[in-house]
């Protein structure tokens, strides 16, 4: 009782400022399922009319919604799989393991996650383009999840480090393999880590749009960011109520995931604290 | 089990951490690693276990040489500093896990890990998570885990440093009831020259990766083989003074007596350097060779009292007394040493 007393004013003031944010995704919601004269902000009618897409046959102009979103959700998960079993075993060797190259290793990836995609995307299309992956779904998780993997690697690695040591020695002479150990007792600790990352790196996924836009543009294998900016791309037929309708839709699994996983995701930022 | 250590060598670097250690230890015994901080003690210890490879020489159990297996593949129950117990698993997960790795049955594992948790007391904690539990509680565990599948040889790294004083008292003689108990061969590191003395059947001292004394804890007190020894050994401590020998003589700056028989027909030659090692209770007021010194410190601690003497010289010198102080700070006073029992010391630091 006595802490919420002290936070009051924290709340307050924090409640003011994301007030106005507040307010626009109220607004958008509202938006979306209403009709509101020109010039006004206030809805005159109730209507379902920007949400039609949601039961719309693929057209030539524009792919099915399910189909679009399925892929969306095929990237999201395939670039999370991805991401999480490699940094599982790399964060591992990278934090324990007297690999060579250790510190180069550790160096270059940083270098590497600083390295902003967009100078890279026309070699990607181009060796895509070559090895015949180019408009494919594959192509995208790949080359998404190759740029996301040094970040996921370098954040297992910081958990895998705050395992101490002398748990690992004690499994090896309890009579453990290495593998063993670390299936049995290191990957539990970790394992806060795990579903921060695999989060993280679905909600990426899910939001990435530069490189399905460019590697994978057909409708067969469109993503939703890709299909959203396809609707304000349209020059002649131009539909704002279902840009917004779209666009919550989008956004709908993200702000679900968070607030399932809130508490989860910050572990990320703090570094590991065990659950 | 018979646990020998023949000339064993580990280096990390340039350090070498031991440095050609020979050791036998003896089936059944409890043998106590005494040594300063970083002084190669838990380096001993994981050569034995085999979580540290040696350099060279061997290490035997009974007549099996072990110094090419893994940890795996060796006999040995460690209890490691920190106790390293499994945080996502409850108490008797924890002593189950050795069993439970060499796929022992699931009744098998239940009746050894009660067994064992009987043997600790730890019996009404099973289910609890190691965070749940205390210090000395977490201890137990850890020991409880190391001895569930009958090792060879009982492993502890400094097991009381985590403790707090009062408990560090009763896990003493609780890990000696242990140990006697199961008749297991056991090696307990530590600092602690007090730990040492009250556990183990022998202690080796350490320093500096070499082996300096192996002797059981009376030997190691009335006939220390070197300065360092008869340093570490001792609480309060010993007190030294530098000196030469003169015409028979031990003489220092405010100081000058004769030289016991034994010392004179060790063949110390004039003018040798020569240093003296003074216990506390071998300085008494009424001790034969005399003292004149002023009384610089006094610690009461009820049941006797401690003093500081600092000499003409400047040497400084304790004693210990039972009973309350018997004079104030400042005083001069003449009181005595029993040569006889003091050691002296080579300038090499041996004892002569
Ligand atoms: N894994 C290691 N890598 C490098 N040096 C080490 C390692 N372990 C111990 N050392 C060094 O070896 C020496 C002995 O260490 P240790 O056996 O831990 O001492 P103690 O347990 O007696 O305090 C120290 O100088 C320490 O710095
Ligand atoms: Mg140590």
């Amino acid at each position: 009782m006595s802490s919420h007393l002290k936070t009051w004013p924290l709340s307050l003031f924090l409640g003011i400022v994301s007030f106005p944010l507040v307010l626009m995704y109220v607004y958008l919601v509202i938006d979306t399922i209403t009709v509101t004269p020109p010039g006004s902000i206030i809805p005159e009618k109730f209507t379902l009319e920007d949400w039609r897409f949601l039961f719309e046959e693929a057209t030539g102009r524009r792919p099915s919604i399910w189909s679009v979103t399925l892929n969306s959700f095929i990237l999201a998960s395939a670039n999370s799989i991805v991401i999480v079993s490699i940094s599982a075993t790399a964060g591992y060797a990278l934090s324990r393991l007297n690999v060579p190259f250790r510190s180069f290793f550790l160096a270059g990836m940083m270098v590497l996650h600083a390295f902003p995609t967009v100078t890279l995307i026309v070699s990607i299309f181009l060796i895509l383009q070559m090895v015949g992956l180019y408009n494919t779904l594959i192509g995208v998780i790949l080359v998404k999840a190759s740029l996301l993997m040094p970040f996921g690697v370098w954040i297992m690695k910081g958990f895998y480090d705050t395992v101490p040591w002398e748990i690992e020695m004690a499994g090896v002479q309890d009579g453990a393999s290495r593998f063993t150990v670390w299936r049995r007792l290191v990957l539990p600790q970790v394992q806060p880590g795990f579903l921060a990352l695999g989060v993280f790196a679905f909600l990426d996924g899910w939001s990435e749009f530069i490189l399905p836009q460019v590697l994978a543009p057909s409708s067969d294998v469109q993503v939703l960011s890709v299909y959203l900016a396809g609707l304000i791309a349209d020059e002649f037929y131009f539909d704002f109520g279902l840009f917004k309708a779209v666009g919550l839709f989008y956004s709908v699994p993200v702000i679900l995931l968070y607030l399932f996983f809130q508490d989860k995701l910050m572990n990320i930022y703090g570094g590991g604290s065990k659950g | 089990m018979r646990i020998v250590l023949d000339a064993v060598t580990k280096q990390f670097g340039a350090v070498k951490a031991i440095d050609d250690v020979t050791l036998e230890i003896v089936d059944g015994e409890l043998l106590a690693l005494l040594g300063p901080s970083g002084c190669g003690k838990t380096t001993t210890l994981f050569a034995i276990c085999g979580i540290h490879r040696i350099d060279s020489g061997r290490i035997l159990f009974g007549d099996l040489e072990v110094s090419g297996l893994p940890p795996q593949r060796r006999s040995v129950g460690v209890v490691f500093q920190s106790f390293a117990l499994y945080p996502h698993m409850s108490v008797s997960e924890n002593i189950g896990f050795p069993l439970q790795v060499r796929k022992e049955s699931k009744a098998e594992i239940e009746r050894k890990v009660d067994e064992v948790a009987d043997l600790v007391h730890i019996r009404e904690l099973l289910e609890r998570r190691p965070a749940q539990l205390s210090g000395g509680q977490q201890q137990r565990v850890a020991i409880a885990r190391a001895i569930v599948r009958r090792p060879d040889i009982l492993l502890l790294d400094e097991p009381l440093a985590n403790l707090d004083a009062k408990l560090r008292l009763e896990m003493r003689s609780e890990l000696r009831r242990l140990q006697k108990e199961t008749g297991i061969t056991a090696v307990i590191v530590t600092h602690d020259q007090v730990e040492a003395m009250s556990m183990s059947d022998r202690i080796v001292i350490m320093d500096d990766g070499r082996i300096l004394q192996i002797g059981t804890p009376d030997e190691m007190y009335h006939r220390p083989s070197n300065k360092f020894v008869a340093g570490f050994i001792g609480n309060p401590p010993i007190s030294f003074a530098d000196g030469k020998v003169e015409d028979g003589r031990f003489v220092t700056e405010g100081l000058d007596f004769d030289l016991p028989d034994r010392i004179k027909k060790a063949s110390v030659t004039a003018g040798q350097n020569i240093t003296l090692g003074v216990r506390p209770e071998y300085l008494q007021p009424d001790f034969a060779t005399p003292i004149e010194a002023e009384i610089t410190f006094i610690e009461n601690q009820g049941r006797e009292a401690l003093y500081d003497l600092t000499l003409a010289g400047g040497h400084v010198f304790r004693s210990i007394q039972s009973g309350e102080p018997i004079c104030k700070l400042g005083d001069k006073i003449r009181w005595g040493i029993d040569a006889d029992a003091s050691f002296f010391f080579d300038d090499q630091g041996k004892r002569i």
